[in-house]
């Protein structure tokens, strides 16, 4: 993973620090709110309904395990006990001191954290790809690219005050796993027929109260020319994004309004302009931070491992486990494994600060010391050896994170909702503990197979609600919660956005609608076909039919 | 209608509550609304002024009720503030930490 | 409000001219767009400097012919929130190579100057007590930086590689 240069530590300390000002300022009253709340959030402090939240980056998701065990003292010392995986591969601690910050950002600092632009309206943590530099489909590593625009869009002196938040996504392989059509810039990796890396741009994607799917702006970019291209995108944004509402302020908008040959044809005159600038990337810095995401150390093992096979053999549960949560490694004899933090009946992303430490430990053992951090609110060890896999499960059992349920109807992405969230309308957790202690049953999930679902508070869709194959927004109503449904959203390569299927539901209702929907899948799906190739081919009007057959609900 | 004002500690974000009695509390139970309009904005202004010398941020009026003999928020999402999270009843104020 | 220069605090010598209000007979003028655009060759003509502010949705770049009338452009901030001037800064040094004062007027705090800085500001009308020790605070905070733009400061990339 990239370390830290002088330069890099110098930054993030001396970021600390300033904070420690400000807060100051703030106590002191040299600082109104309204003048502090944009300091405070561009270091991800918000403040929600029971306390101060602070977000800490973890970049593009790629995490250590010395940064996961001071993310563990950190939830023991300044919060209580636990954090959350955000579906932004971020963590949050939901009961922060204000007064308590500086300290925690010279902790986090001290192994190369901040929670810089971790909100705000500004550039965002760059995410990518959860298996970068691992998958067997990558075509190029993404992480190279996400750490160049990690350091560009740090403290960017003209970006800092955009219209709205800014987030950019970077997959390296055609199985996009970055979701990079719903980011106001996508980034696919790929090589052209010349053999040359080099990206196709999207541009305008996003969820929230207006959903999009990016469309394409540029065919190929080269590497070199990438942060050339994002500084045209963000000057013309900065400049023409509209600031008049807030609801109408992300480029989605502006491209949307201006038309996206208009919008392109800025961009290109623009980078024009600065194509041949000082942003225009050497070669030799690419290979600088390419060296930090070298392969570690691998053995030369035989494809498949013999003590694995025989494991799998002898235990059921471990097979089960290991179907489920395990994907191909690039390396022979290696597995990706996939640790659930969404156990059955519990919050999808939380983790206790034992826990973290467990996995700190396990990815020492077992992987190299690095994690991943998931989109959907789950960890991975990258680089585990097969014959490893079953003493690394078993210890997964101790901790509580050996839930099989990778990819599974109760592995659901979701927001904090009402619970913590100050902009929620309903809370969305209780709806996802409901549906997976619905679900419960390992061979049940599978035999659904593969489906999202995605739940958020409400329409700032933190959750993802558009992209799941099924979605649920909590809408206020007269001071009780309700629920919309939406079907056909996917997050995959071929985006699509979900469709409110009908008039919304309680929280009861819409578990057993989701229930009704999925046994009508199960009933007219053909061989392999997973739920949204089933409701893509069969559209809406039998899921609608199932969802409210015969119940008083949907009003 | 009953009101009491609720804030944010500023020093810690922590959730208080603020009735007739003009002090700042961690527990929802241990003020008295204000029962009108005039007393209500009393409060508001002990609030304004509390923000204004950064002892406290996002004061507002809400309206309380008794149920089952406890003073209770009426919206929703005020009550889980006067708690704690609905999904975590270790936590909050539900559980005195 | 103080203006602040080079780290120190100065006067200010210069007038505002709110909309079609009269001009002084002498001394250096600051005008709206607008009145640029409708007066351009009587305001050219004066003996004394002159200089247009623009709104935060002001385009630049109807200021590109006419750089080397003016002596002074200030850029408002109508809330800090608002960050359009930072790219009209950078447009007008970088893309003109405007050569002239850049001032930064409006919602202007000691939190924003070493940004407006970067971005080519090189005077800050602020609202503090104590600017000079404000600037101080502010351009200590940080000596690193990831961004090329003309103020000048080596990027972090510029410095690996030397
Ligand atoms: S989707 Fe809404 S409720 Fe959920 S975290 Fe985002 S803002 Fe909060």
């Amino acid at each position: 993973m990239y370390r830290y240069d002088e330069f890099d530590q110098a930054l993030v300390t001396q970021r600390a620090k300033q904070f420690a000002r400000q807060v100051e300022r703030r106590l002191a009253g040299e600082l109104t709110e309204d003048q502090f709340l944009p300091l405070r959030l561009k270091n991800g402090l918000y403040l929600q309904l029971h306390a101060y939240m602070l977000r800490i980056n973890v970049p593009y998701g790629v995490l250590s395990s010395r940064q996961l065990r001071k993310l563990a003292h950190i939830a023991r010392t300044y919060d209580k006990d636990y954090g959350h995986w955000t579906t932004r591969q971020n963590m949050q601690f939901n009961w922060i001191r204000l007064e308590d910050m500086p300290e925690i950002l010279l902790e986090l600092a001290s192994v190369e954290m901040h929670g810089i632009q971790s909100s705000g309206n500004c550039i965002r943590n760059t995410t990518a790809d959860e298996y970068a530099g691992v998958a067997a489909d990558e075509v190029e590593d993404p992480r190279v690219y996400c750490e160049i625009i990690r350091q560009w869009s740090s403290l960017h002196p003209e970006f800092s005050y955009l219209p709205r938040k800014f987030k950019i996504a970077v997959t390296g392989s055609d199985n996009d796993r970055a979701a990079v059509k719903v980011h106001d810039i996508g980034l696919r990796l790929y090589r052209n027929e010349a053999g040359e890396a080099g990206f196709e741009v999207f541009v305008g994607g996003g969820l929230g109260r207006t959903p999009f799917v990016g469309e394409s702006i540029r065919a190929f970019l080269p590497t070199r020319d990438l942060l050339s291209y994002c500084e045209a995108i963000l000057r013309i944004y900065n400049q023409l994004g509209r600031r008049d509402n807030k609801y109408k302020a992300r480029i989605k908008i502006l491209v949307h309004e201006m038309g996206l040959d208009e919008f392109g044809r800025q961009v290109e005159e623009e980078w024009e302009r600065i194509r041949e600038g000082a942003l225009t990337l050497p070669d030799e810095e690419i290979e600088r931070i390419r060296t930090h995401f070298e392969p570690p150390p691998y053995e030369s093992l035989p494809a498949e491992s013999a003590a694995y096979l025989a494991k799998r053999t002898q235990n059921q549960d471990f097979a089960t486990w290991a179907d489920q949560q395990l994907a191909d490694h690039k390396q022979p004899g290696y597995a990706i494994v996939n640790v659930s933090c969404t156990p059955i009946g519990r919050a999808p992303g939380d983790i206790s600060s034992g826990q973290m430490e467990v996995m700190a430990d396990l990815a020492d053992r077992f992987s190299f010391g690095e994690l991943r951090v998931t989109h959907n609110q789950n960890l991975v060890l990258t680089d585990v050896r097969q014959e490893d896999v079953f003493t690394l499960w078993e210890a997964l059992i101790s901790a509580g994170l050996a839930t099989a349920n990778h990819g599974l109807i109760s592995d659901t992405i979701c927001c904090p909702g009402l619970d913590y969230c100050s902009l929620a309308n309903a809370r969305s957790i209780p709806l996802a503990e409901k549906l997976s202690a619905r679900v419960a049953d390992t061979s049940r999930q599978q035999e659904i197979g593969e489906i999202y679902v995605n739940m958020s508070g409400c329409i700032n869709a933190c959750g993802h609600h558009h992209v799941g194959n099924i979605g649920i927004v909590g809408v206020d109503k007269k001071n009780s919660e309700l629920y919309q449904l939406m079907l056909g959203g996917s997050a995959e390569a071929d985006a699509s956005l979900g469709k409110i299927l009908g008039p919304g539901f309680d929280e009861d209702g819409i578990i057993d609608a989701i229930e009704r929907i999925v046994d009508a899948y199960v009933s007219l799906r053909e061989d392999g076909e997973r739920f949204i190739e089933t409701y893509r081919r069969l559209g809406p009007a039998p899921f609608k039919e199932a969802a409210y057959d015969g119940t008083t609900q949907g009003r | 209608m009953s009101q009491i004002v609720i804030a944010n500690r500023l020093r810690d974000g922590l959730v208080v509550f603020l009735g007739n009695e003009k002090q700042w509390v961690v527990q929802v139970q241990d003020c008295s609304p204000a029962s009108d309009e005039t007393h209500a904005a009393e409060l508001l202004a002990v609030a304004e002024a509390a923000e204004a010398n950064q002892e406290i941020v996002g004061a507002s009026l809400i309206e309380v009720e008794m149920r089952e003999g406890v003073l209770t928020p009426i919206k929703m999402r005020e009550a889980i503030r006067a708690l704690g999270p609905t999904i975590r009843k270790d936590l909050g104020k539900q559980a005195g930490n | 409000m103080a203006l602040l220069k080079g780290g120190k605090s100065v006067d200010d010598a210069w007038q505002r001219i709110d909309g079609d209000e009269v001009l002084p007979e002498t001394g250096p003028v600051v005008v709206d767009l607008s009145r640029w655009q409708q007066d351009r060759e009587s305001l050219i003509a004066r003996a004394d400097a002159v200089g247009v502010r623009l709104q935060s949705d002001d385009d630049p770049e109807s200021l590109a012919g006419d750089l080397d009338h003016l002596t002074l452009i200030a850029l408002d901030f109508p809330g800090f929130k608002d960050g359009r001037a930072y790219s009209s800064a950078r447009v007008l040094r970088e893309r003109h190579a405007f050569k002239g004062e850049l001032r930064a007027v409006g919602d202007v705090l000691l939190e924003h100057l070493l940004f407006m800085h970067r971005c080519g500001f090189d005077a800050f009308e602020i609202q503090s007590d104590d600017p000079e020790r404000d600037w101080q605070i502010a351009v200590d905070d940080f000596d690193v930086w990831y961004q090329p733009t003309a103020d000048g400061r080596p990027t972090a990339l510029q410095r690996r590689s030397s």
